[in-house]
């Protein structure tokens, strides 16, 4: 594996401007809202951004085709990027795919050369020259908003990935110096280390003695997660933290010591309970029934 | 502003500002605290290897962008002796000897991609890149 | 730099002020014996809460600390270990076995008593 330092090349952000870039610019401007309408209806033809309204589509339909023609003049591809990742954001919620955001651009592009086909074709010579000027732009284009999309999805799956870890993995202050820190689901290691870190905190924060892992809610675990379990066990025990496992089923236990898990390193118990009962023993809690109508438990 | 620097090892006070750089560094990427330590304790153990067992070694560091991730890429090169076996030294075994081993699979751990070059009588080369989480939208350029 | 070693009662209380130099740790592994031999200290609790690194070499020494005042009959408890650099020790391979280890400078204390309760008592963990 080698790593290599990227360097980002500067595009070219003036396109240099021909009389035909002129003379097709024009055209695309003045046929502006004709070829708008006749690109909606391909869209919609095309069965494409079918989680969008007519009155949607139109709407975004407009900022894409003023931008495209802005592009088109300009090579000003880094706007372009950011209008791609901003329609990106607005239209991924919604349920737009890639497939459809590259069909649409490629539809306009269709729409248009078809336009300029109609305007040009009796003079092929020069048809030919804008077609020179428009073919490359408008693949560039395409690249481009396709890039775009799939960057911004990509950063919102993270985003999402990283809130639904955050919210699966709480820490709870259960009684003075006790932390329960109940996992369900598969562990990734990413998700692992996020656990890991919180825990800590958690520790420190309420200066607990004992944690009680519950792993109940884990059907199954691999060798990185196994091994990054035993190095939090380790972690929080140089935060002066006692850690009791609890809830390890017997195919996850079997995976631990296959793996060659130390499980001497860590205490282990049945289940959540047990642990529990097992945590207040070791902070010197003793829990009892008093004699009582509300049925309080009274602790120490 | 600057997102690199190197740092010639030959000294331990040069361990600690290797390890203080990368630190800023860190913060200047806006990485987490968490992240901060690992980049910092990873520079410190490759560092603290140079010092004992290489010639003319330095740690050198920059950010790397790899969309839609942004990271830190540490390196530890020198021009020798190089090591024999790199699967020994790669081994935990070998590492966690009351600390004298070379600390390389701690750091793999840490890290979160990691290469080593090593030619004997020539030098080496480790390698660790650490990304950082995605931040939101409104933070980053581009 | 020096390392600031306090008599509290019974113990030594060391807290280190910053990063360390390993010839500082060194200095202060030899200055933690020697007083403990001074003192008739019974423990001894290093803090090591401004640390925001500790490698090989740091917890090494400090293991080494730990058992040289075990040799002159005393415990010791490190405290401070900040999270992060824990996480980061751990992933390394550093766990500082067998040197016992609290939050903070008051539950080290509070280990201490505890211990020396435990040894007067004749229980022994």
């Amino acid at each position: 594996m080698s790593v290599v330092r990227k360097t980002t090349q500067r595009p070219r952000s003036q396109r240099s401007s021909t009389p035909e870039l002129h003379e097709l610019v024009s055209h695309l401007r003045e046929q502006g809202s004709q070829l708008r309408e006749e690109w909606a209806r391909h869209i919609t033809e095309a069965r494409l951004l079918t989680s969008m309204s007519k009155d949607e589509i139109f709407a975004e339909a407009r900022s894409i085709y003023d931008n495209y023609v802005d592009v088109l003049e300009t090579g000003a591809v880094e706007a372009l990027q950011a209008y791609a990742r901003d329609l990106s954001e607005r239209i991924i919620p919604r349920g737009v795919e890639i497939h459809e955001v590259v069909g649409i651009v490629l539809l306009l592009r269709d729409v248009l050369a078809r336009s300029l086909f109609k305007k040009y074709r009796s003079n092929f010579t020069l048809f030919n020259k804008i077609l020179d000027v428009y073919e490359p732009a408008t693949n560039q284009i395409a690249i481009t908003v396709a890039v775009g999309f799939v960057q911004e999805r990509d950063r919102i799956i993270h985003q999402q990935q990283n809130a639904i870890r955050e919210l699966s993995t709480p820490v709870l202050p259960v009684r003075e110096g006790l932390l329960i820190l109940p996992i369900v689901g598969i562990i990734d290691p990413q998700r692992a280390r996020q656990f890991t870190e919180q825990l800590l905190q958690g520790i420190r924060a309420n200066r607990a003695k004992v944690v009680v892992i519950d792993v109940t809610g884990v059907p199954s675990i691999d060798s990185a997660v196994a091994n990054h379990l035993v190095l939090t066990v380790e972690a929080a025990r140089l935060l002066g933290a006692t850690t009791i496992v609890t809830g390890l089923s017997p195919e996850i236990a079997r995976t631990l010591v296959t793996l060659g898990v130390d499980l001497s390193k860590m205490n282990t118990v049945c289940d959540l309970r047990g642990g529990i009962e097992e945590a207040d023993r070791a902070l010197g809690f003793r829990v009892a029934r008093i004699n009582d109508s509300s049925g309080w438990e009274k602790g120490r | 502003m600057n997102d690199e620097f190197r740092v010639t090892i030959q000294s331990e006070d040069d361990i600690l500002e290797a390890r203080q750089e990368g630190r800023e560094l860190g913060l200047r990427l806006g990485f987490g605290p968490s992240a901060l330590a690992v980049i910092a304790t990873a520079i410190s153990e490759l560092a603290r290897n140079l010092l004992l067992y290489a010639r003319n070694g330095s740690i050198i560091c920059w950010a790397i962008n790899r969309e839609p991730q942004q990271g830190i890429v540490i390196q530890a090169t020198d021009e020798g002796p190089g090591i024999p076996n790199i699967e020994a030294a790669m081994k935990d075994g070998y590492s966690t000897s009351g600390g004298l081993g070379l600390g390389l699979p701690g750091v793999r751990r840490m890290m979160d991609e990691f290469a080593i070059v090593s030619r004997h009588g020539r030098g080496t080369t480790v390698t660790a890149i650490k990304w950082k989480e995605p931040i939101p939208k409104s933070s980053s350029g581009e | 730099m020096q390392v600031p070693i306090l008599k509290q009662g019974p113990y030594l209380i060391a807290s280190v002020q910053a990063a360390l130099r390993d010839a500082d740790l060194v200095q202060l592994r030899d200055a933690l014996t020697e007083q403990v031999g001074t003192y008739r200290t019974r423990g001894v609790i290093v803090d090591v809460t401004a640390l925001d690194v500790l490698d090989s070499f740091a917890c090494r020494t400090l293991s080494e600390i730990a058992g040289m005042i075990r040799l002159r009959g005393a415990q010791t408890v490190i405290v401070g270990i900040q999270p992060e650099v824990a996480f980061s020790m751990v992933q390394l391979g550093l766990k500082l076995e067998g040197v016992a280890t609290a939050l903070d400078l008051e539950e080290g204390l509070e280990y201490m008593n505890r211990r020396m309760k435990q040894i007067e008592q004749g229980q022994y963990e």
